[in-house]
C-alpha cells in the first residue's frame, strides 16, 4: 500500500529536525570508526614509509616491520590493527599488506592471495549478514587498496596492469607513483599522463572521486583528477627546513618536502583518502563491490538450483532468478509447482472420469442388451401361454361341447332303449 | 575517553598508536552526516488511538504545517491504515516524514481485532524491507525505508486508568515498534488529577509487562535529559493550530472561558518535552531501535519459520550458500514427494473405482443369470403344461375316436338291428 507520492510541506515555526544531522554527529562519534587500508606494491617503493607519514605514526617500526622487511617465499597477505585517536573520533585502522607481491621471479598468479583475501573478506561478511541470529557487523572488507608504481618513467609494467585489471572490479584502487622524489616534474608529468592512457586503454577503473551539488567542491575534484596518480613521496624523519619542522627527505641537493604540495602529491593524497573521501570509499565499498560480489554469490546458488530443477525434468523459469532473492525465488517455485499440481490433478480428474464414464456406459448398454433380451425372452413366454391358453380353451370348448353331444346322444340312447323295452314289455316287439 | 563500540569489538589484541600530528579523520563524522543530509531522511510515526483524541490536531502541531485529511466518523466498519508522505525541509535538512493514522480504531462494538491491522500494517512494512534485504540485486542505500520508526499511542483522559483495549493493544505492539504512549487532550485533566492518571498509566503498563520505548541513557550527552524526560512519561499533551495573543505574542493556544491552555507552556502540557524527545534529541535513536531491535526481531522469527537456522551460533560462520542449497533440495524433495502422493492417491482411487464397477458388473451378471434360470424355470413349466395339454388332447381324441368308433359300429349295428327288424316285420 506503501507510499503515494510525497508532498511538499512548508513548516510555518520551529520543529526541531534540522538536529538530525547533529543526533547522527553524535551516535557516530559514540560508535566509533573503522577503515582497512591496503597496500600492494613490489618491495622497497615505500609501502611502510608512506602509511607512517600518512597516519603521522609508527605504525611499520622496528618492533612492527613493513612488508619489505617480511617476505615470504610466497606472496602473504596480513593485517596489521591499530587504534587512533584524534578530537574525540576513534577510528580502528586496519593496514593490509602483501610482503612478497611482484618480488619473485615468476610472479604469475601473485594476485591470487590479494583476490582471495578480499573475497574472504566479502565471504565474512555475507555470511554475518546472512545470520538468522545477526549480531553487530564488524566491517573487515577491504575499502581501499593503495597500488604502488615504481617511478620507473616509461609506463606501467604488465603486472601492474595485469593486477589492476584482476582487482578494480572488487576493491577502489588509487594508483599512486612512489618514490616521486627520483622524478622532475616534466617527467612526472609524462609519465602521468602516460599512466593514464594506459589505464584507459585497458579500459581499468580506479577510484573516482564522486560529483557533488556543491561548485566548489566540484573544482578541488577537478583539479585532484587532472593529478591522477598521485605522485607520493613519503618519510620517517623530520627535518628543519627554514625554521620550521617538516617531514622531508634530506638530500645533499636540497630538501624534498613530504607535505609540499610542489614537490609531491602527498597533501592531495593524504586529504583525499582521510579528511574528504574516507566516508566515500566505504560507502563504494559496500554498495558496489560487495553488492556485486553478493549478487554473483547468490545467483550462483539458485543458478544451481534452476540447474538441478531441469535434472530431474521439470521447467523454471529462468529470467524469475533475476533480480529474486532465493527465498522469493523458491516462494515462485512453490506456485508454480502448485499451479502445475493442480492441473495435474485437473487432468488425471478428466482421464479418470472419462474412463469411469466409458466403463459405466459399457455396463449400462450391456445392462440394456441383457434387459432386452429378457424382455424378448419373457415377451416370447408369453405369446407361447397365450398360445397354450387359447389352444386349452379350444380344447375345453370343443370338450365339452362334445361330450354334451355324447351325453344327448346317450340320453336318446337311453331314451331309445327305455322305450324299447317298454314297447318290449308291451309286447309289441316279438 | 571513553571506549567506542568498535575498540570494544576490536578486543584486547589491538595497539593503540600515538598520533604525532593532526591527521584529519576526525572528520569522519562529519563527512558521515554530509552524506546523511544529502541523502535526505526519513522517519515514519504511526498514529495510534481512538476517534476523536485529536490525532491529526496533534501532529499538525507538532510539524507546524497542516498535513492532509478531514476528521473521520465513528462509523468506521473496522480499523484501517492510511497513510500520507510529505517531504519536509528545516534549514539545509531534508526529512521525507511519513505519517499512519488508524482510522476508526476503538469505534467497534467488538475491538477484539481492532489490533490486527495495525500489526499487520508493521510487519508488511519489516516484510518489504526483509524482501529487498533478500534479493539477489538490491539497492538497499536508496531504499525508501517504510518502516515505523515511532508509534505514538493516544491514551484517552479519561483520569482513571487504561483501557482494556489501550492494554491488549500496545501489548500487541510493544515487540514490533517503539511505543511512546501520550495522555490526549490533557487540558481535560487537572494537575493533581494528571499526577495520578499518570502513574496508574506507568504501574498498569508494568504490571502487564509493556515495554514502552524509554529514551537512551548510555550517551553521556543526552544521558542526563533523557533519564529525565523518561520520568515524565506518559507526556500529557494538548494540540493546537488555532493561534491567540498572548502579551504580544502569537502562541498556539486552546482559548476557554476560564483561561487559555498555551501549547508551548510547559506548565501547562507537556508538549515541548514531547517534541523535544521524538524530534530533537532521539530521532535517530527511534530510527536506530526499529532497525537493530525491532526489525532484526522480526527477520529472525520470518526466517526461523520458514526453517532457516544458524548452523554452529558461534563458532563456525555459516555458509549462506550451502544452507540455501539444503533448503532447496529439501523443498524440492517435498515437492516431489507431494507429486508422488498425487499420484499414489489416484491410483488408489483407479483401483477402487474398478473394483466397484467389476462389483457392479458381477451383480448384473448375477441379475441375469437368475433371470435367466427364472425364465427357464417358466419355460419348463410352460413345456410342461404344453405336454399336458397335449396329452389331455391326446387322450380326448382318441376317446373321441374311440366313441365314434363305438357309435358308428352301433350304428352299423344298430343299422343291421333295424334292418333285423325290418326283416322281421317283413315276415
Amino acid at each position: 500500500m506503501l507510499f503515494k507520492v510525497a508532498q511538499q510541506k512548508n513548516l510555518e515555526g520551529y520543529v526541531g529536525f534540522a538536529n538530525l544531522p547533529n543526533q547522527v554527529y553524535r551516535k557516530s562519534v559514540k560508535r566509533g570508526f573503522e577503515f582497512t587500508l591496503m597496500v600492494v606494491g613490489e618491495s622497497g617503493l615505500g609501502k611502510s614509509t608512506l602509511i607512517n607519514s600518512l597516519f603521522l605514526t609508527d605504525l611499520y617500526s622496528g618492533e612492527y616491520p613493513g612488508p619489505s622487511h617480511r617476505i615470504k617465499k610466497t606472496v602473504q597477505v596480513e593485517q596489521s590493527k591499530v587504534l587512533i585517536k584524534e578530537g574525540g573520533v576513534q577510528l580502528l585502522l586496519t593496514i593490509v599488506d602483501t610482503p612478497g607481491f611482484g618480488d619473485a621471479v615468476d610472479n604469475s598468479n601473485c594476485w591470487q592471495p590479494v583476490i582471495d583475501h578480499i573475497d574472504s573478506k566479502f565471504e565474512d561478511y555475507l555470511n554475518a549478514e546472512s545470520r538468522v541470529n545477526r549480531r553487530q557487523m564488524p566491517d573487515s572488507r577491504v575499502h581501499c587498496c593503495l597500488y604502488f608504481i615504481a617511478p620507473s618513467g616509461h609506463g606501467l609494467k604488465p603486472l601492474d596492469i595485469e593486477f589492476m585489471k584482476r582487482l578494480h572490479e572488487k576493491v577502489n584502487i588509487i594508483p599512486l607513483i612512489a618514490k616521486a622524489d627520483t622524478l622532475t616534474p616534466e617527467e612526472c608529468q609524462q609519465f602521468k599522463k602516460q599512466i593514464m592512457r594506459e589505464i584507459q586503454e585497458h579500459k581499468i577503473k580506479i577510484y573516482e572521486f564522486p560529483e557533488t551539488d556543491d561548485e566548489e567542491e566540484n573544482k578541488l575534484v577537478k583539479k585532484i583528477k587532472d593529478r591522477l596518480p598521485l605522485a607520493v613521496v613519503g618519510s620517517n624523519t623530520i627535518i628543519e627546513v627554514n625554521g620550521k619542522r617538516v617531514r622531508g627527505r634530506q638530500y645533499p641537493w636540497g630538501v624534498a618536502e613530504v607535505e609540499n604540495s610542489e614537490h609531491c602529491d602527498f597533501t592531495i593524497l593524504r586529504n583525499m583518502l582521510i579528511r574528504t573521501h574516507m566516508q566515500d570509499l566505504k560507502d563504494v565499498t559496500n554498495n558496489v563491490h560487495y553488492e556485486n560480489y553478493r549478487s554473483r554469490k547468490l545467483a550462483a546458488v539458485t543458478y544451481n538450483g534452476v540447474d538441478n530443477n531441469k535434472s530431474k525434468g521439470q521447467l523454471t523459469k529462468l529470467d524469475t532468478v533475476e533480480g529474486m532473492s532465493p527465498l522469493a525465488q523458491m516462494e515462485e517455485e512453490r506456485r508454480e509447482h502448485v499451479a502445475k499440481m493442480k492441473k495435474m490433478e485437473m487432468e488425471m480428474e478428466q482421464v479418470f472420469e472419462m474412463k469411469v464414464k466409458e466403463k459405466i456406459q459399457k455396463l449400462k448398454d450391456s445392462e440394456a442388451e441383457l434387459q432386452r433380451r429378457h424382455e424378448h425372452m419373457k415377451k416370447n413366454l408369453e405369446a407361447q401361454h397365450k398360445e397354450l391358453e387359447e389352444k386349452r380353451r379350444q380344447y375345453e370348448e370343443e370338450k365339452v361341447n362334445w361330450e354334451a353331444q355324447q351325453r344327448v346322444m346317450e340320453q336318446a340312447k337311453l331314451d331309445a332303449s327305455r322305450t324299447l323295452e317298454k314297447n318290449k314289455k308291451k309286447g309289441k316287439i316279438f | 575517553m571513553a571506549a567506542t563500540e568498535i575498540a570494544r569489538q576490536a578486543g584486547e589484541g589491538v595497539r593503540s598508536v600515538p598520533l604525532s600530528g593532526h591527521v584529519g579523520f576526525d572528520s569522519m563524522p562529519d563527512q558521515l552526516v554530509n552524506k546523511s543530509v544529502s541523502q535526505g531522511f526519513c522517519f515514519n510515526i504511526l498514529c495510534v488511538g481512538e476517534t476523536g483524541l485529536g490525532k491529526s490536531t496533534l501532529m499538525d502541531t507538532l510539524f507546524n504545517t497542516k498535513f492532509e485529511g478531514e476528521p473521520t466518523t465513528h462509523n468506521q466498519p473496522g480499523v484501517q491504515l492510511k497513510s500520507n508522505t510529505y517531504e519536509l525541509q528545516e534549514s539545509n535538512v531534508r526529512l521525507k516524514l511519513t505519517m499512519v493514522n488508524t482510522v476508526g480504531f476503538g469505534d467497534q462494538i467488538n475491538k477484539e481485532d481492532s489490533y490486527k491491522s495495525i500489526v499487520e500494517f508493521i510487519d508488511t512494512q519489516f516484510e518489504a524491507y526483509l524482501q529487498e534485504e533478500l534479493k539477489i540485486r538490491r539497492t538497499l542505500h536508496s531504499y525508501h525505508d517504510s518502516r515505523i520508526h515511532a508509534c505514538l499511542y493516544f491514551i484517552a483522559p479519561t483520569g482513571h486508568s487504561l483501557k482494556s483495549l489501550d492494554l491488549v493493544t500496545m501489548k500487541k505492539l510493544d515487540s514490533k515498534v517503539n511505543i511512546i504512549p501520550i495522555i490526549a487532550k490533557s487540558d481535560a485533566i487537572s494537575k493533581s488529577e494528571l499526577a495520578k492518571f499518570k502513574i496508574k498509566i506507568t504501574s498498569e503498563l508494568v504490571s502487564n509487562g509493556v515495554q514502552i520505548y524509554q529514551f537512551p541513557t548510555d550517551d553521556e550527552t543526552v544521558a542526563e535529559i533523557n533519564s529525565t524526560m523518561n520520568g515524565h512519561l506518559p507526556f500529557a499533551v494538548v494540540g493546537s493550530t488555532e493561534e491567540v495573543k498572548i502579551g504580544n505574542k502569537m502562541v498556539k493556544a486552546r482559548q476557554y472561558p476560564w483561561g487559555t491552555v498555551q501549547v508551548e507552556n510547559e506548565s501547562h502540557c507537556d508538549f515541548v518535552k514531547l517534541r523535544e524527545m521524538l524530534i530533537r534529541v532521539n530521532m535517530e535513536d527511534l530510527r536506530e531501535q526499529t532497525h537493530t531491535r525491532h526489525y532484526e526481531l522480526y527477520r529472525r522469527c520470518k526466517l526461523e519459520e520458514m526453517g532457516f537456522k544458524d548452523t554452529d551460533p558461534d563458532s563456525k560462520p555459516f555458509s549462506l550458500q550451502e544452507t540455501y542449497e539444503a533448503k532447496r533440495n529439501e523443498f524440492m524433495g517435498e515437492l516431489q514427494k507431494k507429486e508422488e502422493e498425487m499420484r499414489q492417491m489416484f491410483v488408489q482411487r483407479v483401483k477402487e473405482k474398478e473394483a466397484e464397477l467389476k462389483e457392479a458388473e458381477k451383480e448384473l451378471h448375477e441379475k441375469f443369470d437368475r433371470l435367466k434360470k427364472l425364465h427357464q424355470d417358466e419355460k419348463k413349466k410352460l413345456e410342461d403344461k404344453k405336454k399336458s395339454l397335449e396329452e389331455e388332447l391326446n387322450a380326448f381324441k382318441q376317446r373321441k375316436t374311440a366313441t365314434e368308433l363305438l357309435q358308428s359300429q352301433a350304428q352299423q349295428a344298430g343299422g343291421s338291428t333295424t334292418l333285423k327288424r325290418d326283416k322281421e316285420r317283413k315276415k
